[in-house]
């Protein structure tokens, strides 16, 4: 029944105590390692092996160098419709939150359209809360038409549907799926998810999954930091995207690690994660995942994201907005978060080039 | 003495193949093309900006050189057909590299697809270079599919390993009459002289070139190394011996 066996298979894990017994020794044994095992993983996210950040790092970029090389893919996200249905009290799109409500007309999809390709961005991912009256996947269909004329990947980040759904968008040529658990602990989730559709866990869970078998080309997780024990939710996180490489070969699996950002509502993460713990976790789940892509956002701030290129991360967003109609428009609706860096397109081209990278636009070919 | 490789009807001075995937910065590639003397340079289509003036790899590729697009992200042989065709519709002329990679985990190439994609695009006119797994039942359908070189891993893509498939690679080279080309896992340009030496026809090399702190002295390196190989394997290189053979031959004394 998928991932959520796995997930049971450690929900009663004591993990203090496997980290309580793990040593020096066992953390630089494990670095040195060609093929890390779950546990191995999990070592590498404990307190001791945040002692040995820098030799994680090197081994890291070694990873990262040899199978990606020395660039970083760029990407924007595209906000279409900000309704939702759902309280999640860690989202501005909360329903009950008052904040003002928008859906892109076609017309308005292709204006945003045009400003972001003029930019030389080719790679698009578009976003709608969940409102299956006001963003249904029919009009998310329409939508991916009129974009194909100016990107050349679309992937999508919507609330979960079923795999014939998911076939359809990939059909109407979407090839990328992004969605995040939000917070693998169930109980967790069902107390910060407090109504709609997605109190239902096991229906998001298992949506990475239903993307694969509708043959998705490129499928990226992750959790929510700050709702959760980070070392266990990255933990999940790591696992539930070596099962989708394992299950499903043919998907390009990638982990995304957005740390909470402030937002419309009151609620406040329980469990901070530093920019230390932020690398720790990236550069373990390099280690267990080499091949994985990873994608650090504009919720992360304009230093600290320069910093990480070279440590592991592999994709970017650059010149974002989290408003309906950003791109275009004045009359601004609610955001779902605020962003940290702000740069333009071309700031970040420029700043990876001036770290010895090059920035990439295009790493696909819709056929 | 004159030693081209023929491929496609195409006369090569060069036996380095040059990737252009992982550069830091496209506007090296003239500069790497240049002291690498390779002719043939293969890109794969999906990362191909036709749009963009600066961003598109195609610009920083001198006119000479043979452009062999590759099928890179195709998950089948349908896909790689689609890509194949899209790649010549394009304007990137004829050649072809078919990688059809199912597995993300290792990206090893998925042979029997490859197969079937070498079938359907040698038969509609392209120089077909397949790459493969190095296997002889698979390599014999490739070359009886129409395919212009074989194009077998050295070790798994971006490894840096080196030849690991020594063994499996050498079977080619004895029984396919056709070019074998090293493609993937060479790290270092040893490695690249070990391939020509056993009688690989060429070497494709990126990933050792792409990340080495420089470039374009790695390219003249593996440049080198390369020559250097197929030098060697025109020449004969001398039996690998056991034992040691003494200058007065314990059984000298039968011969008088």
């Amino acid at each position: 029944m998928g991932f959520y066996e796995k997930y049971l298979e450690y929900k009663a894990f004591n993990y203090e105590k496997y980290f309580e017994r793990i040593s020096d020794e066992a953390v630089l044994r494990i670095i040195s390692k060609d093929v890390l095992e779950e546990l191995d993983f999990l070592a590498l996210l404990s307190e001791r092996a945040g002692r040995f950040l820098e030799q994680m790092a090197v081994r890291s970029r070694q990873l990262t160098l040899q199978h990606f090389g020395r660039v970083i893919f760029l990407y924007t996200p595209l906000y279409l419709a900000n309704y939702c249905v759902n309280q999640c009290v860690y989202c501005g799109f909360n329903v009950t939150n008052d904040i003002s409500r928008k859906k892109l007309t076609l017309e308005e999809v292709e204006r945003e359209a045009k400003a972001i390709s003029s930019t030389g961005l080719r790679h698009i991912l578009v976003l709608t809360g969940e409102s299956r009256r006001e963003s249904s996947v029919d009009y998310i269909k329409q939508c991916v038409e009129v974009l194909r004329k100016y990107f050349c990947s679309i992937a999508i980040e919507v609330y979960p549907l079923d795999t014939e759904e998911y076939a359809e968008l990939i059909e109407a040529g979407v090839d990328g799926l992004t969605l995040y658990q939000e917070v693998y602990n169930e109980d967790t989730y069902s107390e910060i998810h407090l109504k709609g559709p997605k109190r239902d866990y096991l229906y998001r869970l298992d949506a990475p999954e239903r993307a694969c078998k509708a043959s998705m080309r490129s499928v990226n997780i992750g959790a929510l930091l700050g709702l959760e024990d980070w070392r266990k939710e990255a933990f999940m996180t790591g696992l539930h995207g070596k099962y989708l490489q394992n299950e499903y070969p043919d998907t390009e699996i990638s982990v995304s690690m957005p740390r909470m950002r402030p937002h419309v509502g009151q609620f406040q993460p329980k469990y901070e994660v530093s920019d230390r713990q932020l690398v720790q976790i990236m550069l373990a789940m390099r280690l267990f995942m080499p091949r994985a892509g990873i994608t650090i956002s504009t919720r992360e701030r304009a230093e600290f994201r320069d910093n990480l290129i070279g440590l592991g991360v592999t994709r970017m967003s650059a010149g974002s907005t989290t408003v309906v109609g950003g791109y275009t428009q004045e009359e601004k609706s609610g955001g779902q978060f605020d962003i940290s860096d702000g740069r333009s397109v071309e700031e970040m081209k420029r700043m990876i080039y001036g770290k010895g990278y090059q920035p990439v636009f295009k790493d696909w070919q819709a056929i | 003495m004159s030693d081209k490789l023929m491929i496609g009807g195409k006369e090569l001075n060069s036996r380095l193949f040059l990737g252009t995937g992982k550069f830091p910065d496209n506007r090296l590639i003239p500069e790497v093309i240049k002291k690498s003397g390779a002719e043939v340079v293969t890109v794969a289509l999906r990362r191909i900006d036709f749009d963009s003036e600066e961003e598109n790899m195609l610009n920083y590729i001198p006119k000479e050189c043979i452009l062999m697009p590759n099928t890179s992200g195709a998950r089948n042989a349908d896909e790689a057909v689609r890509i194949a065709r899209l790649a010549r519709a394009a304007g990137c002329g004829n050649w072809i590299k078919i990688e059809v990679i199912s597995d993300n985990k290792y990206l090893l190439p998925d042979n029997f697809e490859t197969v079937k994609a070498t079938e359907i695009l040698a038969k509609e006119g392209f120089v077909v270079l397949p790459y493969m797994c190095p296997e002889l039942m698979t390599a014999k359908r490739l070359r009886d599919a129409g395919a212009a070189a074989v194009m077998p891993l050295g070790a798994p893509i971006g490894t840096n390993k080196g030849l690991k498939t020594r063994e499996l690679v050498k079977i080619l080279v004895d029984e396919i009459k056709l070019p074998i080309i090293v493609d993937a896992g060479l790290g270092k340009p040893s490695e690249a002289a070990e391939a020509m030496e056993i009688g690989a026809a060429a070497v494709l090399v990126n990933t050792a070139i792409a990340t080495a702190g420089d470039p374009v002295i790695m390219a003249e390196a593996f440049d080198l190394a390369v020559r250097a190989g197929r030098k060697a394997y025109i020449s004969g290189v001398g039996a690998i011996k056991e034992y040691a053979e003494a200058s007065s031959p314990l059984t000298g004394f039968l011969n008088d």
